[in-house]
């Protein structure tokens, strides 16, 4: 299906909900809206008809892409598995890497690789980051390909090293950790079960379990309202806006620790990406 | 004091079942990750994720302070309270019903001039007839109605509003005076959605 296809069917489900809403009292209203929902993601949870698929073949034709300054690929980088092994690499990520003596997400790890093997110039990839009209990132692109290969996998967090244990309190804290002109800490809007912001259903992360599982299986995902391949850092970088918290930097140790914790929360879900959302 | 050990154990019961790790690491260790992620940051940007008192206690204890710290939080920000100095906490209703349901204003994709609303409805059903709410808090759906429109319950409103925590400690709801989110004429208006005869909340 095309792009164009989708904003059709995400505008028709906007409609739905809306005549649902107009004609049922409040409760079955919601019930309606949700099953509507969840029908449409079942629909357009068909790989044939993701537009995610696409960015996951460019990043196959990038990860084999001579660049830099040492012109060469990315195929010798060393994901957590061994060089150039991609199966299950993200199904362990983030994890601590020795070469670099940090703990890394995919994200920082690429980037690594991409100065230390390819002598890349990472400004401009960084620039582009986070795709858009009339802008290709290449983290989205690399990110879909990589993650996919550890489709069918089940998510097994690393927190043996030192540094993965500290991750782990760190992102822990982070995560409940309170500021800003409006209070806001993670927990606010992820602490609960079953909370709404408006018609908008959020996960629970403050424990372990299904909210989490589900949520970090199913990322990357094809945001469908913004025609992209979306990567928790995006996801993160969108959460801290709503918190009306500062950008936080991209590849940054802090985004790293939740992520390393939301992991944790979701260990043992099953890695189905890219998947397609809102 | 029923009142609040009644809201600790509220808070206690909404705190993190798996949370042991956070209360243990250390504070420093955590600041320099908050540092490193917003290393490039204008110094203003970087003010609002310094924490006061209060928000490092309420992270600390994950919104489950002991009764000590329950009181000392509802002290000091009770005390940070100003009300309207014409002393009126009733404002129009209408301008009101755009402060609840407006959520722009104050991120970082917004211009500083844009119009920055409580959001309320993010949290709180409130009028019935507005089908998109959240439930973050309770309903607040026939709150002026409910307390026979009494000025002084409007005037607990405001405060709640102004400082949701100088009523309840770690409450999750933001300080909308406190933190000069809101302005005084903002917070009138919507004290008045809430307890206007008129407005649709009461309807
Ligand atoms: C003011 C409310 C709010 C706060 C605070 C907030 N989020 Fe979110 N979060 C949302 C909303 C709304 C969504 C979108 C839910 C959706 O689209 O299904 C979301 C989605 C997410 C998702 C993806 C969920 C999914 O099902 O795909 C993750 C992961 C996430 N948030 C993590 C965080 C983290 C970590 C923090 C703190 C750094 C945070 N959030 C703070 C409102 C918030
Ligand atoms: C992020 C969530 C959130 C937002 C936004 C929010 N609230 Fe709340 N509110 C809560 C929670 C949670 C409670 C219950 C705990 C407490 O009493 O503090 C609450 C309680 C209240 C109460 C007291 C209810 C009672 O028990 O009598 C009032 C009044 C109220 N809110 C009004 C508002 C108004 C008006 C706005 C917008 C200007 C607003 N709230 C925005 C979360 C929120």
């Amino acid at each position: 299906m095309t792009d164009m296809g989708f904003k059709k069917m995400a505008g028709w489900l906007a409609a739905l909900v809306l005549v649902a809403a107009s004609c049922l009292p409040a409760s079955a209203q919601q019930d309606a809206a949700e099953k509507e929902i969840e029908r449409y993601r079942a629909m357009i949870n068909d790989p044939m008809a993701n537009p995610g698929f696409l960015a996951v073949d460019r990043g196959e034709a990038l990860w084999a892409r001579k660049r830099g300054a040492k012109n060469v690929s990315l195929e010798s980088c060393d994901l957590g598995e061994g060089a150039g092994k991609l199966e299950g690499a993200y199904a362990k990520l983030p994890r601590y890497f020795k070469d670099a003596d940090r703990v890394m997400d995919l994200e920082q790890r690429l980037l690594w690789c991409m100065q230390k093997i390819q002598e890349l110039d990472t400004a401009d990839i960084v620039k582009r980051r986070f795709g858009g009209p009339g802008v290709e990132s290449d983290m989205q692109d690399l990110v879909g390909f990589i993650a996919n290969k550890s489709s069918g996998m089940k998510y097994q967090p690393q927190v043996s090293h030192p540094k993965e244990k500290e991750m782990l309190a760190v992102g822990e804290a982070l995560f409940h950790r309170r500021a800003g002109v409006n209070d806001f800490s993670c927990t606010t809007c992820h602490g609960d079960d079953g909370r709404r912001i408006r018609l908008q259903a959020l996960p629970n992360f403050a424990k372990p379990g299904k909210d989490a599982q589900e949520t970090m299986g199913s990322w990357p995902t094809y945001r469908v309202s913004q025609s992209q391949l979306r990567t928790m850092q995006h996801r993160l970088w969108d959460c801290y806006r709503q918190m009306r918290h500062p950008i936080p930097e991209y590849g940054s140790d802090g985004i790293t620790a939740l992520t390393v914790y939301m992991v944790q929360m979701g260990a043992g879900g099953e890695i189905t990406v890219p998947s397609i959302k809102r | 004091m029923k009142k609040i050990i009644l809201a600790a154990c509220i808070a206690l019961a909404s705190g993190s079942a798996f949370a042991q790790s956070a209360s243990k690491v250390d504070p420093a260790l955590v600041d320099r990750y908050v540092q490193s992620m917003w290393s490039k940051v204008s110094d203003e940007w970087k003010a609002r994720v310094k924490q006061d008192e209060t928000q490092a206690i309420c992270s600390a204890t994950l919104n489950a302070p002991s009764a000590a710290e329950f009181e000392k939080i509802v002290a000091r920000e009770k005390a940070a309270v100003v009300f309207p100095a014409d002393g009126k906490v009733m404002g129009d209703w209408k301008a009101g019903l755009k402060v609840a349901n407006t959520g722009t204003g104050g991120q970082f994709s917004d211009k500083p001039e844009t119009y920055k609303g409580g959001n309320c409805y993010a949290c709180h059903q409130m009028a019935p007839s507005e089908l998109s709410f959240g439930t973050l808090g309770p309903s607040l759906t026939g709150y002026g109605k409910a307390r026979k429109f009494a000025p002084e319950e409007a005037k607990a409103a405001y405060a709640k509003i102004y400082n949701a925590q100088a009523v309840m400690a770690c409450s999750q709801m933001p300080r909308f005076g406190h933190n000069k989110f809101l302005t005084e004429q903002q917070m009138k208006d919507v004290t008045a959605f809430l307890f206007d005869p008129e407005s649709p909340v009461n309807k």
